[in-house]
């Protein structure tokens, strides 16, 4: 049980690329963090530079105030699950689990009661005598998770390890996966690009781009307010409408359609400006006519979400999403208004990608 | 054209009659030479011809009497174990640091390795090898003949098992590292274990490599004492110039049996397969 404090950290590669840009992060005690982004953007690179496997260039990583900046990887009482697990092929279950305690020279029957328990707690005890290449992905990733376990780390770290799995027994590994994060109550760090499994799971989450972090916050605050328009456009099932416009008295215009602004927002922009507005489909309802704070449109798509339709319209030009109740969905080619809730909309610097 | 890759179901009776004959004729050709292999070593009076008249061990106890014979099979295992071994201890190594380590010029580095090893052991070094033999005072040695044959073996065998090496995911020697394994047991406890396999290919590859090389200890050993069996095969002949059957075919039978066991042996053991990593 650790607290992680990461410190202008910066990781450039021998070939020039720069994987981690001066980059801040606190992590609390117990946590379940999760690191989101696009592939490229760093978040593995930091994964492996806070369990030893990267040299740091720059900065200071501390866990529980102990700078492990230059700590060798086996000294630093971290466990890592791999993406492809990382089971040793030539030994069986058992000896899986029980080689970390071997290398840190536990004795025997302790090593087997560790084991043991370890095997219990995610229900394998019956494969104990089975070769990795014997048993299923989703046995393979418990038994990883398992050796972990035994070694009772200070910190978990997590590479993508849901990726490997069938999307069915993907979602049972998630639900498993948190719960025994609850239950052991060890602060984890979980790598990963699918945003769905980090909202999930992660009690708090960063998404990176290019190697530095673009917002830190909890799933709901990502949810309701990306910090700016990458986020914004990364974050949620359904992708976020994002329409440029510019400030016009109190109002956005965008095209021929136009917004009030909060007051508040109002105040702090300059007449003319650039500016995105970014609301979510499910925040954008039908309403029954054209006018002030509506785009109208004629629908080109629609898509069943199960109890919801995603509705596609073509307002002058412009691509509106919003989100129709099941039952009530409008026909390809019809004519109808949608209204964002305005205390959704959100506003964003065009040129800077910010949040107002 | 017709496909020769067709299924047989495809083909029709006529076609599939002559594509087996055909089969039986060629293997017909490779398979009778073997059968003379284990016919005329227990005939008394052997000739080209395949026939059994006699059957004893007369051509081994002949064979017991030249002095050198028996001597030559004990010095060929010396030579091919000696090569295997070297090769593994140093070709293994050499393997897994070009396959771990990325440097400037690797790949060019591998390429040369592929390109001179069908040079350094052939006929066109042997002026060259030979002088740097007597250079080296290792002329009419055991040791001699192991680093010469090694040297030809070694870029084709650090190809090869670079090959193996790099179908061993790196997680598991970073997972290793992790628990706070040294580099030696990460070598010692997940590296050679996994690519066994590998390696017991390459040292069976040597080891026959080595067991059938004729130039290299035909030029090199002098002392009729240290000859290998490939070179002694070569001395069977009467005062008359011609080959005395009885002792090439017994001696042939002989020479042949370690190699078949050899493949036997790890055929048995390791099934010729590799590991790799483990899909899930």
């Amino acid at each position: 049980m650790s607290r992680v404090n990461i410190k202008g950290i910066t990781k450039v590669f021998p070939n020039g690329v720069r994987a981690l840009d001066n980059l801040d992060l606190e992590i609390k005690d117990g946590e379940f963090f999760a690191l989101l982004g696009p592939s490229g953007c760093g978040k593995t690179t930091l994964l492996r530079t806070l369990g030893g496997l990267e040299s740091a260039t720059d900065g200071h990583i501390l866990i529980d105030d102990n700078d492990v900046t230059r700590t060798s990887a086996g000294d630093r009482n971290v466990a890592m699950v791999f993406q492809d697990y990382a089971l040793y092929p030539h030994m069986n279950v058992q000896e899986n689990i029980e080689y970390p305690l071997k290398i840190r020279k536990y004795p025997k029957e302790d090593r087997e009661e560790r084991v043991r328990k370890a095997a219990t707690a995610l229900s394998i005890e019956n494969l104990l005598d089975r070769r990795p290449g014997q048993i299923s992905g989703g046995q393979q990733q418990r038994v990883a998770v398992a050796r972990a376990m035994a070694t009772t780390p200070n910190l978990y770290l997590f590479d993508e390890p849901l990726s490997n799995l069938d999307a069915r027994l993907r979602l049972e590994a998630r639900s498993f996966l948190k719960q025994l994060q609850r239950e052991l109550g060890v602060t984890t760090i979980l790598v990963t690009h699918d945003q769905s499994e980090a909202l999930a799971l992660a009690d708090r989450m960063a998404v990176m781009e290019l190697g530095k972090i673009r917002q830190v916050g909890s799933p709901v605050e990502f949810f309701h307010r990306p910090a700016n328009i990458f986020v914004a456009s990364f974050i949620g099932s359904t992708p976020m409408n994002l329409l440029e416009g510019k400030i016009l008295g109190k109002t956005i215009s965008i095209g021929s359609f136009s917004f009030d602004l909060a007051q508040q927002s109002a105040a702090a922009l300059a007449q003319g400006e650039q500016v995105t507005l970014g609301v979510r489909p499910e925040y954008v309802q039908v309403t029954n006519s054209a006018g002030p704070g509506v785009f109208s449109g004629v629908v080109r798509i629609t898509e069943n979400l199960g109890t919801h339709y995603l509705v596609l319209i073509d307002a002058e030009g412009l691509i509106v999403r919003g989100t129709v109740p099941d039952g009530s969905e409008p026909k390809i080619g019809e004519m109808i208004h949608f209204r964002p809730d305005p205390d959704r909309i959100l506003i964003y610097n065009t040129t800077s990608g910010d949040l107002i | 054209m017709k496909n020769p890759f067709r299924g047989d179901l495809e083909k029709s009776a006529s076609e599939r009659v002559t594509s087996m004959l055909f089969v039986l004729l060629v293997s017909s050709f490779f398979l009778l030479p073997i059968i003379w292999l284990l016919l005329a070593p227990f005939d008394d009076q052997p000739t080209y011809r395949l026939k059994l008249t006699d059957p004893g061990f007369g051509n081994f106890r002949e064979l017991a009497d030249n002095p050198y014979a028996y001597r030559s099979l004990v010095n060929s295992a010396v030579f091919s174990m000696g090569t295997g071994l070297v090769i593994i201890l140093i070709g293994a190594p050499a393997a897994y640091v070009l396959s771990r380590v990325r440097f400037k010029g690797r790949d060019v580095f591998l390429y040369f390795l592929l390109l001179f090893s069908s040079v350094v052991s052939g006929s066109a070094a042997m002026v060259p090898l030979f002088l740097l033999a007597l250079r080296f005072n290792i002329l009419d040695t055991y040791h001699g003949v192991i680093f010469i044959l090694a040297g030809g073996l070694l870029p084709a065998a650090i190809f090869i098992l670079k090959d193996f090496t790099d179908s061993l995911p790196r997680s598991y020697e970073e997972s290793a590292k992790i628990f706070g394994a040294s580099s030696y047991r990460i070598l010692r406890d997940i590296v050679v274990p996994v690519i066994r396999p590998g390696l017991a290919v390459i040292f069976v590859w040597a080891f026959v490599q080595s067991w059938g090389n004729f130039l290299i200890p035909f030029i090199i050993i002098r002392d009729v004492n240290k000859q290998p069996a490939a070179v002694m095969m070569y001395s069977f002949y009467n005062e008359a110039g011609d080959a005395v059957i009885r002792s090439v075919a017994a001696f042939g039978l002989l020479y042949t049996i370690p190699v078949l066991l050899m493949y036997l042996y790890v055929n048995r053991k390791y099934g010729f397969r590799f590991y790799g990593g483990i899909k899930g």
